[in-house]
């Protein structure tokens, strides 16, 4: 037997169809929806590779069971940009995004739309630098302070890390590490993903 | 497979009793891996993330009843003072990402001698509320684990909610690992001072085939500080009360040999615990003037 799913992705209404009753999120996105952002690594809830927003909240999408988010909102890393501009421009972050329910933004002009997402990369114009893509701060402050290196954990960071900053704007180095203890990274050591963030957090203090 | 979604908790009910073998999944963050692993095909999974009422809990007189699905989060967050020991192994618990989704009814249901839970709901003193269409009841802690990953729960039965008392004194909570994130314990240990019965309760994890308390070394230490008239004085415990504390709680495991720790590792570090986690708490009590208030 397969079941049909609806819920909220990035703002907008999508449905998956043939889901198998014990297949994860992760693969609901990765699989179903053409969105390969959110990471599969080790399928346990230890890498945090791919963390997503669940109305509002921050999971391991390999973890919850697809029938699970029937109903419910859910942001991957190929709606940041679009998900950190909307916060900055009308102050819904995640919560109060969930509220909305069903079908995300009442206008349907916010969210990201599934074609774009699918073809949404942080390349731009110039990959190195993130130039002419449209990224969020905490994007474009991984590429800036170089915390980039195989890419692999790089999603769930950005999605933990934006969720730490949308309600700790002045994170100690504790918190950063506290926030991220459910991400693994095998290439960088850590240094410059710590950098990221404090860049990414003291940005958001000059902004105000 | 098929994939129940109860929208209310008589509907849940209603379906455990129709499939008393149905796995229930609400954080997801134990099952979900088996299934991933492909270690278990249940017939049916149901789901309990739409009964609102199990994320939920309420602060009585005496106890804390708190709903079967409450995350790790909340605890931690909003219950440190009633929960002070639960708040702190909450804490303990892998990651934030999971303790957005994981709850005590889950470590319960799995009832791993390992669950980060188990220790402090030992030493704080609980009793799991357990409904089946037949009705409900509610299980001592001390009763409610029966074997390795087994419990009461009959199979008809699902956990509602588990009523935890409040903190009468302070309470702390000590695990090993090799990291501060995710990590399982390779031991653990929970103490609760009670001054108000004057007694002292204990909780180990991961050093038995259940959780287990140590009941000899509490009865040893509240015996030790009636004695001494500690309760009142406040006066220090004395190094070879809290060494012999260590040894009795030691003595209450029964460890085996893992890939995570050897039998003699485990007796040694719940030993260090206990006598840390004792200095701990009646430090805490004495420089509190010895209220009653708990905290973590």
């Amino acid at each position: 037997m397969t079941m049909r799913v609806n819920f909220t992705v990035n703002g907008r209404q999508q449905q998956a169809d043939d889901v198998w009753e014990g297949e994860s999120l992760l693969y609901v996105l990765r699989e179903r929806l053409g969105l390969p952002g959110s990471k599969n690594a080790c399928e346990q809830g230890e890498c945090g590779s791919c963390t997503v927003r669940l109305d509002g909240v921050p999971v391991c999408s390999c973890l919850v069971a697809a029938g699970q988010v029937e109903g419910r909102d859910v942001v991957t890393v190929e709606g940041l940009a679009d998900f950190a501009r909307q916060r900055a421009e009308h102050g819904h972050g995640g919560r109060q995004r969930a509220e909305h329910g069903h079908g995300g933004c009442a206008t349907g002009a916010c969210g990201t739309p599934l074609q774009e997402a699918r073809r949404w990369s942080a390349g731009g114009t110039d990959s190195q630098t993130g130039e002419g893509a449209e990224l969020s701060p905490v994007q474009q402050a991984f590429i800036d302070a170089g915390a980039v290196q195989c890419g692999f954990c790089t999603p769930g960071l950005l999605v933990a890390a934006d969720e730490l900053l949308e309600r700790n704007a002045s994170p100690s180095d504790a918190d950063i590490r506290e926030a991220l203890s459910g991400n693994l990274c095998r290439c960088t050591g850590y240094e410059k993903i710590l950098d990221a963030v404090r860049l990414a957090a003291a940005r958001q203090g000059e902004a105000v | 497979m098929d994939f129940l979604r109860p929208a209310s908790w008589e509907e849940a009910l209603a379906a455990k009793a129709e499939h008393p073998a149905a796995v229930p999944i609400a954080g997801g963050t134990d099952i979900m891996v088996e299934i991933n692993f492909d270690h278990r095909r249940p017939e049916h999974l149901l789901d309990l993330n739409r009964i609102t009422e199990l994320s939920e809990w309420e602060v009585g007189g005496e106890s804390v009843r708190l709903g079967a699905s409450v995350p790790y989060t909340r605890i931690m967050e909003d219950l440190r003072t009633e929960l002070p020991g639960l708040a702190l192994a909450s804490h303990t618990v892998a990651s934030p990402q999971i303790r957005n989704r994981g709850g005590v009814g889950g470590n319960l249901g799995t009832a791993s001698p390992a669950g980060d839970a188990h220790p402090a709901l030992l030493a704080a003193g609980a009793e799991v509320e357990a409904e089946s269409v037949r009705g409900s009841r509610l299980i001592p802690i001390d009763a409610f684990y029966t074997g390795v990953k087994r419990n009461a729960l009959a199979p008809d039965e699902l956990i509602r909610a588990v009523h935890v008392k409040k903190a009468d004194g302070p309470q702390q909570y000590a695990k090993v690992g090799t990291r501060n994130a995710m990590v399982i314990a390779v031991c653990a240990f929970g103490i609760a001072l009670h001054p108000g019965t004057r007694t002292v309760r204990t909780g180990i994890g991961s050093a038995a085939p259940t959780p287990v308390r140590a009941e000899a070394a509490e009865e040893f230490l509240s015996a030790a500080l009636e004695e001494g008239g500690c309760w009142d004085s406040g006066g220090a415990i004395t190094p070879s009360v809290a060494k012999r504390f260590a040894e009795l709680a030691s003595g209450a495991c029964n460890p085996i040999d893992d890939v995570r720790g050897t039998a003699r590792y485990r007796r040694h570090a719940v030993g260090i615990m206990a006598r840390r986690t004792l200095g701990w708490t009646w430090e805490q009590y004495r420089r509190s003037g010895r209220t009653l208030e708990g905290a973590a």
